[in-house]
This record gives C-alpha cells, sequence and structure tokens, in this order.
C-alpha cells in the first residue's frame, strides 16, 4: 500500500557501502534478475501465444462484441465495489480510530476478519443460501463485503498513528471540525485510502470464483470458458493480455494520484488523537458496525456451519480431505520458501542500493500484482506447452506460478525487516574478524528472520486458498483444499464442500487475526508496496 | 603497538572525489584524532582504513603491513582493526554480553576475560541487557568493549560522543581517554568538535576538502595555525594586521613577541592573538594611561560561567575591528564599561 510507513529510507550512511563489496552486488544481482525474468515469464508468454496466429486474428478477437460486453461489465462492477469498499472502509475505520467507540478491540478484530474468507467461499455462502442470487448486484454485494478490509486496515492504521497537533493546528487557524475534517485528516490519510482502493480493483480484476458462483460475467470467467471449455488458446491469452493492460492502467493512476507523499515534517513527537464521543449516535453506530460484520463475517460462517451440520449428502466420488490438505501444504510450503527466497535479493538490493537499475527491478517485481492468477497461469502453460512440456501440469509448475503470483507479498515483508539491518552492522561484524558469508549469516539473517518467517506465511496463506491458476495447472488426479472445495460446490454438494471451506478458512483466519491486533500497515495480496 | 600510515589515498563516490591524496601518520600507541566539519571525508577515510571501501589511489598500511595499495587489498575482517561506527551499531538481537563476545572464538565467549573487559568498562551489571535497554551512553561503551575484545592493533573511532548531551559527552570522553591509555591501542578519532579533538588527542589533524591541512600536537595547532580559516575553526582568533622586525611584531596592541621559529623577511602581514592572550582592566578614569594599553569599551559580554568573552571596541580609531578577549568568569565586565587592553605574546605570523 502506499503508506509512506512501509519502506524506511535507508539512512545516508548505508548507501555508502555501494563499492566495498565486490562479490556481493554480484550475487544478490543475479538473484534479483533471475526473480524478476521468472515473473516477466507468463507475461512474455501471453504475447508469443497470441501473436501466433497473426495479428489479424488478435485484432479480429480483441474487437468482438463480447469484449465490449466484457469491459463494460468490468468497469461497472470495479466502479461500484470501489467506491462502497472506499465508503466502507474509511468510515469504519474512522469510528473505530476516532471515536470513544464501545468494545474498540473487538471492533478491530471483527471487521478484518472478513480478509480471512476466500471471495469465493463468501460467493458459495450467500448463494448456497439463497439460490435467487445472481448477476450484478450479487456481485457487487458479495466482493464488497469480502473486499472492504483492504481499505479498512490501512486507513485505520493510518488515522491510529495520526498526528493530533496537525488536527489542532487547523482548529486553531479558524477552520471548523468538517472542514478540518476533510482538508487535513483526510489528506492525511489519502495514501492509506488510494492504496486501499488499487487493491481493491485489482483483486476484482483478478476474481474468477466469486463470479462464477454469482454468474456474472467478467473478463476472467471468459478467459476461463474460453480455454477451458472452447480450448480457445490464442482468444483466452488475446482477453488476458487485455485484462493485464487494465490491471497496469490502474496500477500507474495509482502512482500518479498518489504523487509526492507528505510526511510529517520538522521534529517533535507525533501527538496522540483525543477521541470524538458519540453521545445519543452510540447505538445506531453500533447496530450500523454490527450490521456490517454480520454480513461480511456472520453470513459466510453461519452458511459452512449450516452445511456442515447438514452433512454431506453427495453423487459425487468422496475424496480424502486429508488428501486434500496434505496437497495444499505441500504446494503452498514450496511456494512460500521460493517466493521468499527469491526477495531476498531483491529486497538487499532494493534498501541497500538504491538507484536506477534497481528501482526498475523492483518496479517489475510488482509486476505481478496487477495479474490474476487466471493469467500467471495461462502464460505458464503457453511456455510449458511450447517448450518443456514435461512440465505441463507438473509439481513445479504449479508452484512457480504460486511463486510469481505471491513474490510482492514476500518482498514487502523481506524488505520491511531489511531496513532494520543496515548495512553498517554487517561491516561491523566484518571488523569483528568475520568473512562476508558469516558475518550475513551471524547479523543479517537473525535481524530479517521474522520478515522471511512473515513472508514465508503470508505466500503459505495466499497459495493454500489460491483457486484459479490452481485449477488450470494442478497435476492430473492431485486435488487441493480449493480445488475439491470447487468440485463440490459447482455440483451443489454443499454439504461435502463446507469442511474444506472451513478448512481454508481456518488457515487463512489465524494471520488475518493476527494482522488485525499487530495493526501492522497492510494486508494479503501485496498490499504494503 | 602498530603505526598506522596513511599515504595519498584518493577515495570518490562516483564523480564526487571525498578524499583527494590524505596524508596521515599515526604514531603506534597515540590518540590521533581527525577534525574536519561535517561532509570533509572524515566518515570515508575511517572506512577506508577498516577495508569496507577500497582506495582508488595511495596507501593503507598498519605496523609495516600494507593493507591496501593498489594491488594488495586486506578484507576487513583480517586486518586487527576495531572500528566503532556513529551511534554504537550494536547488534540489536544479542545481548551486551554477546554483543561484545562476537568477534571471539566460540569458546573463549563465556570466558574470564570478557567479563574482565565488561567490568573494565564499567558494564559488567548490563551483561544480560539488549541494547534497546542501553542509554546512550551504555550502548557506546558496550560499542568500545566490543571493538577491544579482540585486541586489535588499531582502534578507529566515529564521532563516538556525537550522539550524547553535553555532560555526559565530557565525562565519558574522559573516562574513554584514561581508557585507551591505559591499553596503549593506536586509535584514531574522527570528529567534528574541536574541544574534543584538542583536549583528548596526542596529535590533531586537520582534513579539510579531502586533504589534510595541518598535523600536529593540539597546542601547535592551537598556536600556531596554517592559516587563518583553521584558527578560526579552532577557536576564537584575533586578526591584527602587524609590521615585522626582528623578531617581533609591531600591532595597533603594541609591540608583540613572534614564536621564535617565526621570523618573517617581509615588512608587514597580520599576526593571530587568542582572546585569552589579551588582558582587560577596567579604567578609573575616562582618559587611558598609554602605558596600560589600548583605551576600549566593552561592546557585549558573553558570559559562560567559568569564563566570560568581552567583545571590545578601540577608541579614537585605531582601525582595527573589535577585539575578542577572554577573561575568567568571576572578572566579567558588563556592556558600557571602560577598559584598557593588552596583549601577550608570543604570537603567530598567518601565512
Amino acid at each position: 500500500m502506499s503508506t509512506a510507513a512501509a519502506h524506511p529510507r535507508p539512512a545516508q550512511r548505508i548507501a555508502h557501502a555501494r563499492s566495498g563489496w565486490r562479490r556481493w552486488p554480484l550475487a544478490s544481482g543475479t538473484g534479483a534478475a533471475i526473480a524478476t525474468g521468472l515473473v516477466l515469464l507468463p507475461l512474455v508468454f501471453l504475447v508469443v501465444q497470441a501473436q501466433r496466429s497473426g495479428w489479424g486474428e488478435v485484432e479480429r478477437l480483441l474487437l468482438r462484441h463480447t469484449v465490449a460486453v466484457l469491459l463494460w461489465n468490468t468497469v461497472r462492477l470495479a466502479a461500484a465495489c470501489t467506491l462502497l469498499c472506499a465508503v466502507l472502509g474509511v468510515g469504519a475505520a474512522w469510528l473505530v480510530e476516532r471515536t470513544a467507540l464501545p468494545l474498540r478491540g473487538l471492533w478491530r478484530v471483527l471487521l478484518v476478519l472478513p480478509l480471512g474468507i476466500p471471495d469465493f467461499v463468501v460467493g458459495f455462502g450467500w448463494v448456497s443460501l439463497d439460490h435467487g442470487l445472481h448477476g450484478y448486484w450479487a456481485a457487487v454485494m458479495v466482493m464488497t463485503l469480502s473486499l472492504y478490509p483492504l481499505v479498512y486496515l490501512p486507513v485505520a492504521t493510518a488515522l491510529a498513528s495520526g498526528d493530533a497537533s496537525l488536527e489542532e493546528a487547523a482548529r486553531s487557524l479558524g477552520t471548523g471540525r468538517w472542514r478540518t475534517f476533510w482538508r487535513v485528516t483526510m489528506r492525511q490519510v489519502r495514501p492509506a485510502v488510494l492504496g486501499g482502493c488499487l487493491l481493491v480493483t485489482l483483486a476484482l480484476l483478478a476474481e474468477y470464483g466469486a463470479f462464477e458462483i454469482t454468474q456474472y460475467r467478467t473478463f476472467t470467467v471468459e478467459i476461463f470458458t474460453e480455454f477451458r471449455l472452447g480450448f480457445d488458446a490464442v482468444g483466452a491469452c488475446v482477453l488476458s493480455l487485455v485484462l493485464v493492460a487494465i490491471g497496469l492502467v490502474v496500477l500507474a493512476g495509482e502512482l500518479t494520484l498518489t504523487g509526492v507523499r507528505g510526511q510529517r515534517s520538522g521534529p517533535g513527537v507525533a501527538r496522540p488523537i483525543a477521541r470524538i464521543g458519540l453521545g445519543r449516535m452510540t447505538a445506531p453506530v453500533l447496530i450500523a458496525l454490527a450490521t456490517l460484520a454480520g454480513v461480511a463475517l456472520g453470513v459466510p460462517v453461519y452458511a459452512l456451519c449450516y452445511w456442515m451440520i447438514r452433512g454431506g449428502s453427495t453423487t459425487l466420488p468422496s475424496a480424502s480431505i486429508v488428501g486434500a490438505l496434505g496437497h495444499t501444504a505441500e504446494f503452498s510450503a514450496a511456494a512460500a520458501a521460493a517466493a521468499t527466497a527469491l526477495s531476498i535479493p531483491l529486497a538487499a538490493l532494493s534498501v541497500r542500493r538504491r538507484g536506477r537499475v534497481t528501482l526498475l527491478l523492483e518496479r517489475f517485481a510488482f509486476v505481478p500484482m496487477a495479474l490474476p492468477g487466471l493469467v500467471v497461469a495461462l502464460g505458464l502453460v503457453s511456455f510449458t506447452v511450447r517448450y518443456a512440456i514435461s512440465l505441463y501440469q507438473s509439481t513445479l509448475e504449479l508452484v512457480v506460478a504460486y511463486a510469481i503470483l505471491f513474490l510482492p507479498l514476500a518482498l514487502v515483508a523481506v524488505r520491511a525487516a531489511m531496513g532494520q539491518a543496515p548495512a553498517s552492522l554487517e561491516e561491523v561484524g566484518r571488523s569483528l574478524g568475520c568473512g562476508p558469508l558469516t558475518a550475513w549469516r551471524r547479523v543479517t539473517l537473525p535481524l530479517i528472520a521474522p520478515g522471511l518467517r512473515a513472508a514465508f506465511a503470508l505466500v503459505f496463506i495466499s497459495s493454500a486458498t489460491e483457486l484459479t491458476a490452481t485449477l488450470l495447472l494442478r497435476p492430473t488426479g492431485v486435488d487441493t483444499l480449493a480445488t475439491q472445495f470447487w468440485t463440490y460446490s459447482t455440483n451443489f454438494a454443499y454439504g461435502a464442500a463446507a469442511p474444506y471451506a472451513a478448512l481454508m478458512v481456518a488457515i487463512s483466519a489465524v494471520p488475518a487475526y493476527l494482522l488485525s491486533r499487530r495493526m501492522t500497515a497492510g494486508a494479503r495480496r501485496g498490499s504494503l508496496r | 603497538m602498530s603505526r598506522l600510515e596513511v599515504n595519498g589515498l584518493v577515495k570518490g563516490y562516483g564523480r564526487r572525489e571525498v578524499l583527494r591524496g590524505v596524508d596521515l601518520d599515526v604514531p603506534a600507541g597515540s590518540l590521533t584524532a581527525v577534525l574536519g566539519l561535517s561532509g570533509c571525508g572524515k566518515t570515508t577515510l575511517l572506512r577506508v582504513i577498516a577495508g569496507f571501501e577500497r582506495a582508488e589511489a595511495g596507501s593503507v598500511s598498519l605496523g609495516g603491513r600494507t593493507l591496501d595499495d593498489g594491488s594488495t587489498y586486506v578484507p576487513p575482517e583480517r586486518r586487527g582493526i576495531g572500528y566503532v561506527p556513529q551511534e554504537g551499531a550494536l547488534f540489536p538481537h544479542l545481548s551486551v554480553q554477546d554483543n561484545v563476545s562476537f568477534g571471539l572464538p566460540r569458546a573463549e565467549r563465556r570466558g574470564e576475560a570478557v567479563h574482565a573487559l565488561l567490568e573494565l568498562v564499567g558494564i559488567a551489571p548490563l551483561a544480560r541487557r539488549l541494547p534497546h535497554q542501553l542509554s546512550g551512553g551504555e550502548q557506546q561503551r558496550v560499542a568500545l568493549a566490543r571493538a577491544l575484545a579482540r585486541s586489535p592493533s588499531a582502534l578507529l573511532l566515529d564521532e563516538p560522543f556525537s550522539s550524547l548531551d553535553a555532560g555526559l559527552r565530557a565525562s565519558l570522553r574522559e573516562e574513554v581517554h584514561l581508557l585507551l591509555r591505559s591499553q596503549g591501542v593506536t586509535t584514531v578519532l574522527v570528529t567534528h568538535d574541536q574541544e574534543e579533538a584538542l583536549s583528548m588527542a596526542d596529535v590533531v589533524a586537520v582534513l579539510r576538502d579531502g586533504v589534510v591541512v595541518q598535523q600536529g600536537e593540539p597546542a601547535a595547532l592551537y598556536q600556531r595555525p596554517s592559516d587563518e580559516l583553521l584558527a578560526r575553526f579552532l577557536g576564537a582568533v584575533n586578526v591584527l594586521p602587524a609590521s615585522f622586525s626582528a623578531g617581533s611584531a609591531m600591532t595597533a596592541l603594541g609591540p608583540l613577541q613572534l614564536h621564535d621559529s617565526e621570523v618573517p623577511e617581509r615588512g608587514s602581514g597580520s599576526v593571530i592573538v587568542r582572546p585569552e592572550q589579551l588582558e582587560v582592566r577596567a579604567r578609573a578614569s575616562e582618559e587611558a594611561d598609554p602605558g596600560e594599553g589600548v583605551a576600549g569599551r566593552v561592546q557585549q559580554c558573553r558570559y559562560y560561567g567559568h569564563d566570560a568573552l568581552l567583545e571590545i571596541l578601540p577608541e579614537d580609531g585605531i582601525g582595527i575591528d573589535p577585539l575578542l578577549a577572554r577573561v575568567l568568569g568571576e572578572s566579567a565586565l558588563p556592556a558600557g564599561t571602560a577598559v584598557t587592553v593588552a596583549a601577550r605574546g608570543p604570537v603567530s605570523v598567518l601565512g
């Protein structure tokens, strides 16, 4: 996300370390280049695949009526959801952090927890309870309720760490309470709001499962259908490229909008905020927040419990939940290890050796934020089918897809940690008789270990609840929690599907809870940029 | 004990040349201060000596062993040079004990020697604390102990006291001075504080724009600075026009003896007179007795407690700027007092 707190600027002295170590830049540079290349690989092969049948064909596919419909569907969905998420997220964050709200600790947790439920499970929860739910408004509702925490969390963090003295200064300059709110408070949290909205939009572009369930046609649904059912690889690739282009435009737009990030100027300690008393509004506010938590968190959880108790009467062959759990854990752990390892050289370069090349590598590493899982999967399929058929639908391919998709998440966590391990400490280690490797192992590694653990956990959870890429890339005959859930729920075997969803929720609810407790700036999906 | 020699050292970052031929000679067992304004290349010099950066030209040697000369480059871990960075840079994940014993072989890390060192530096009671639980002064002690633990042949201190408040700075400075003296380790201390350099060091080297402009004992530097800029950097100063003849200088304050080594050929120039070389007396009458010195009036009195700096405007237009005179605090005179000013030699000629 765009809050400035996410990247501590290295002190001037650290930048001094440039020329001293000859081999290190080479090693980390190579590592960073490999990571960046891997990230760009799917994109490159989408283009290769799309133009194989000639530009004329690409043009014909682009100018189809379908594309216009999809574009309209995507834009009106993104506009409504992003706006609703912004309103709900900012409003809830302000109420929780800036007013004298009773039970603040509880709300902090309840309002973030919907992050822990995969979007397609939320969709499943609503639709399984009411089959009449489908179309535009159903999609808007399901996605808003799943995604508003992406705005809430960064804004609440920004408001909680805000500085009362700025608002006091505005009031003393004759600005009224409301004008102060708009001109000072909102200005301070604007990067957080924009960053949150960016995440919401990107998540909307990438989502597949929830739209399939609510029967709302977006790019992802169409791409999946064309590729899986129509076996039209070129058409799917062309649509994917349109989707990527939209994502990159959104990403670039956010960068321009955010602009120069204002920082607290001058010395002095930020003073904590005095909270506004709610008075007679207390009861209505509590009811409103309870309603939000109820529909966002309560309904999906109720649906899962309902179907678990109703039990699984299914005509499909029963699958082993233990086996699915095992595969999920195996793939996710491998992806988490890979993404974490790849992010170390990138983070080291970006923190310790700032420069144009480094900045470029880093920007590329964040490209997957605008790449839906479906698109990465298609790119990898195009690559393996043409150049490495033995890797097609292999465990390796799936793990690589996860690692690419969630590299930004790992990078953010590791980079934040790397800021706590300045090169000067390693130098002191060397002056105390340690060689370069030993100094790294004894000084830097212990200091970034918490960041590495966080990166591993974030990627693990995201991989374990990933659906779209998994559906396309999983080895034949192997099921994960997400794919098995999908098989059952799309065949209306809700009772059988519920335990799988419950397990996924259990895996990702714990970190969502921890996140809400620590109020660290950021959320899942590469939120902290 | 080893002598540290730096010859013709050149080092830059990109196009910016930071060090442009630095020569520095640190006698074995001495404490040498490198004094300069921020940005003059002090820290870069230390980093090259420590081995964190490579010299572009010139050489560094310690006890006759070449550490860096273009063809040889000894990595930092094999130089045997202790380094105490600004702000200490303690390993935040390790206790005081583990910080101090970091550079020792595994077997010695819990040994008596470490404990003795902690006692020596006065941090034994803090052995189990983590760095964030220490005050600024305690952190500096730990950083010093950590660097001393490996019995280095040389020790580099990068502005070690600059982050401390005034009172603590003075007392810790004194303590570290005694400690280093007792250890007899060859030490280079980098600082921008001329008081610190003059009071602690055996030898002071002044670094300006990437070269050492003067190196010598503190008193020699203070009394005989090579140019006016340096004279002003080391403390308040009066620059007086003078004409020279036979080992003395004729100035507005009368004839002043020159330091014996300086007998200029030329007929006229300027001399520097430090404020404490002026004697100030309050006058009873408006008329000055020519035998007592130049008549003047106190324009401003800056009172520091132990002493006071008087700004005195000479009367009767003898064509010189206001004079600065340092007197003991108890002899401070309020603004407006009529005084006579006389000077004591020897003084030195500005080149």
